[in-house]
């Protein structure tokens, strides 16, 4: 027999009163692995959707309105195509996918609609100071390489640096959003005729819900000439890293095109950062709410515990138990304790964020093993903070006042 | 065996002090049997659990074998009454979610010990005071008798010199009280261990070979 056969044996005679203690430290440690499941999750859907988008940075006149960041193009002054190869030649690390766009709103048999001028992939990368530039095929420029370790740790995978580029698109040719489509009653392989020329339709677009699913899109010179503005486009779109963005790869464009307005999805990400930020305070708070009530009711716990078992206690220091082996006995019981709630709080946390993730937020929350470590490590220590007192208690009783007191 | 030397013992209370013990001195000798009489609050209590290292005096001296055992440090102390002297108490006895031979066992959990005789010795103990087949009862399922018993074979787990017994026939009807008192003469009869017992009964002090009455905390 060992002296921690004491404390099993103990644990197990008391285990409704260990239940009632374990709940409250159980419930802290999985509101907080809830919250941070969420959040960490959170961060990182943001920045793999941000990237998904296709362009999160938009080069526009600086007249131009950007009160809705996906319509900022309509019908917005126009400055020179030139500066598309301007910011090509920069070799700005972190700049891909440019898309310049001439926007105007129009309408085909009474149908309002928006032609969005476009310059497919294919001319892009065929124009020789841009592949000397590396911006294309094999020299993609490193920062936005999907392995590159800091995009791998915003959450990127090989098959997620999606592009919403088009490949290729003739003179002769539109591509209709999903909402044009349905209301101009067209099909693939239709053709129609906008200001007086006739078009086929490539292809419909699947539906986005922006509205993109409204546009018509054509070809950026096509659009140049129907419109009359040759030369001149309204808005460059510029897929830019995250890891460039948050290394000031604005303020770099705009020393390159001093005399444009150039934004980013600033809000959506400066929203997303601030709920993330909330959700970490929030969990902070509760940390420290946690820690004062789980110490205070393991604290209580442990008291009425000491109490209970003063003849137990006489008992042993009355037999020979040293002060050391009665510290023992509470310290190691509130380390178990601490580590049951550790452990069931990880689990339940970890499991409601994993149901209530996908439908709160949308999101498809996976366990976060560090976790684990840190909800055993917080819990362990509020159960010691909350023991220190009851033991000091313990170990201070005296057996010859107790054995009067009978 | 034991040398006590004008031994005070004051108790401070709201309603002032109370003197448990006025200079009490005494020998006692190895071997010996003492039962210590006396009405409550004479005294005699506080002198065994003095004798035991579990109350400090406020004056004198207690020498075991011909050492202070005040004067040794708080973890000494508690060795002492581990290793030098075992205790049967009136209440509060065994621990009550631990079986007899667990209770047994306990003294040995303290310090270092041949964890491998620990059981055996134990359940040697247990055979002696008569108790072979109840090792894993728990003391609800043991009588008062059986109870005690246990206690006193707890009392020899670590083969001590001395045995103290505070009231060990207190709960106990007669014929049961005359069991205890026989399993404590044997010990001293036959094992040479000092027997130091407090009790009120005149019947059960007649045991000792050495009587000590106390009155006011002196010794009459």
């Amino acid at each position: 027999m060992k002296l921690n056969t004491i404390v099993w044996k103990e644990l197990w005679l008391r285990k409704s009163q260990l239940v009632s203690a374990l709940l409250a430290i159980t419930l802290g440690i999985a509101v907080i692995v809830g919250i941070q499941s969420v959040s960490i999750v959170s961060e990182k859907a943001i920045k793999v959707k941000l990237d998904n988008l296709g362009a999160n940075i938009m080069v526009l006149p600086q007249a131009a309105s950007v009160d809705d960041y996906y319509s900022a193009d309509i019908d917005a002054p126009t400055f020179p195509e030139e500066y598309v190869e301007r910011l090509a030649t920069s070799t700005l690390p972190g700049v891909d996918n440019l898309s310049p766009k001439l926007t105007r709103r129009i309408k085909i048999n009474d149908v309002p609609v928006i032609l969005t001028g476009i310059l497919p992939a294919n001319e892009l990368a065929a124009k020789p100071i841009w592949q000397s530039a590396g911006l294309v095929g094999e020299g993609l420029n490193a920062a936005c390489d999907p392995n590159n370790n800091a995009n791998i740790d915003y959450g990127y995978k090989d098959d997620k640096l999606q592009r919403k580029a088009v490949d290729s698109l003739a003179a002769n040719e539109i591509l209709l959003g999903s909402d044009a489509a349905r209301r101009l009653n067209l099909k693939e392989s239709d053709s129609l005729f906008i200001e007086g020329q006739s078009f086929m339709v490539a292809r419909v677009l699947p539906e986005t819900g922006t509205i993109d699913d409204s546009r018509i899109f054509a070809h950026l010179h096509t659009v140049q000439g129907l419109l009359g503005i040759k030369g001149q486009v309204s808005t460059i779109e510029v897929m830019g890293c995250c890891s460039a963005i948050s290394d000031g790869l604005l303020g770099k464009m705009r020393n390159i095109l001093p005399d444009t307005r150039i934004t980013t999805i600033n809000q959506i990400v400066s929203t997303q950062i601030e709920t993330n930020n909330l959700m970490s305070k929030i969990s902070m708070i509760f940390l420290v709410i946690i820690v004062l009530v789980g110490a205070i009711t393991i604290g209580n716990f442990m008291w009425a515990n000491v109490e209970e078992r003063r003849r137990e206690i006489g008992i042993l220091i009355t037999i020979g138990a040293k002060k050391l082996s009665i510290y023992y006995l509470f310290l190691i019981k509130s380390i178990m304790l601490g580590f049951v709630g550790g452990v069931t709080g990880y689990i339940l946390g970890t499991i409601s964020a994993m149901v209530l993730g996908p439908q709160l937020a949308g999101l498809t929350i996976t366990p976060v093993p560090i976790y684990l470590v840190f909800s055993i490590l917080v819990s362990v220590v509020i159960a010691l903070l909350g023991s220190i007192l009851p033991v000091q208690h313990a170990a201070r009783l005296d057996p010859a006042m107790i054995m009067q007191e009978i | 065996m034991f040398t006590v030397e004008d031994l005070s013992k004051v108790y401070s209370s709201r309603r002032g002090a109370v003197r448990a013990l006025d200079k009490v001195s005494l020998v006692i000798e190895n071997g010996s049997f003492v039962s210590i009489t006396g009405n409550s609050g004479s005294g005699k209590s506080t002198l065994l659990l003095t004798l035991g290292g579990l109350i400090r005096p406020t004056e004198g001296k207690v020498e075991f074998c011909g050492k202070g055992i005040f004067d040794s440090s708080s973890v000494d102390l508690a060795e002492y009454r581990n290793r030098k002297v075992g205790f049967v108490l009136q209440t509060f006895n065994l621990v009550p979610y631990l079986s007899a031979i667990e209770n047994v066992m306990l003294p040995t959990l303290f310090y270092p010990n041949d964890n491998g005789s620990q059981r055996k010795t134990a359940e040697t103990l247990l055979n002696r005071v008569g108790l072979t087949g109840r090792e894993e009862h728990l003391p609800r399922e043991l009588s008062v008798g059986q109870q005690q018993r246990v206690a006193i074979a707890r009392a020899l787990a670590n083969n001590p010199e001395v045995i103290l017994a505070d009231e060990p026939t207190g709960n106990l009807d007669p014929a049961l009280s005359i069991e205890i008192l026989e399993i404590l003469k044997q010990l001293n009869v036959n094992e040479s261990k000092t027997v130091i017992m407090v009790t009120h009964s005149p019947e059960a002090a007649r045991y000792g070979t050495q009587r000590l009455h106390l009155e006011n905390g002196r010794i009459v």
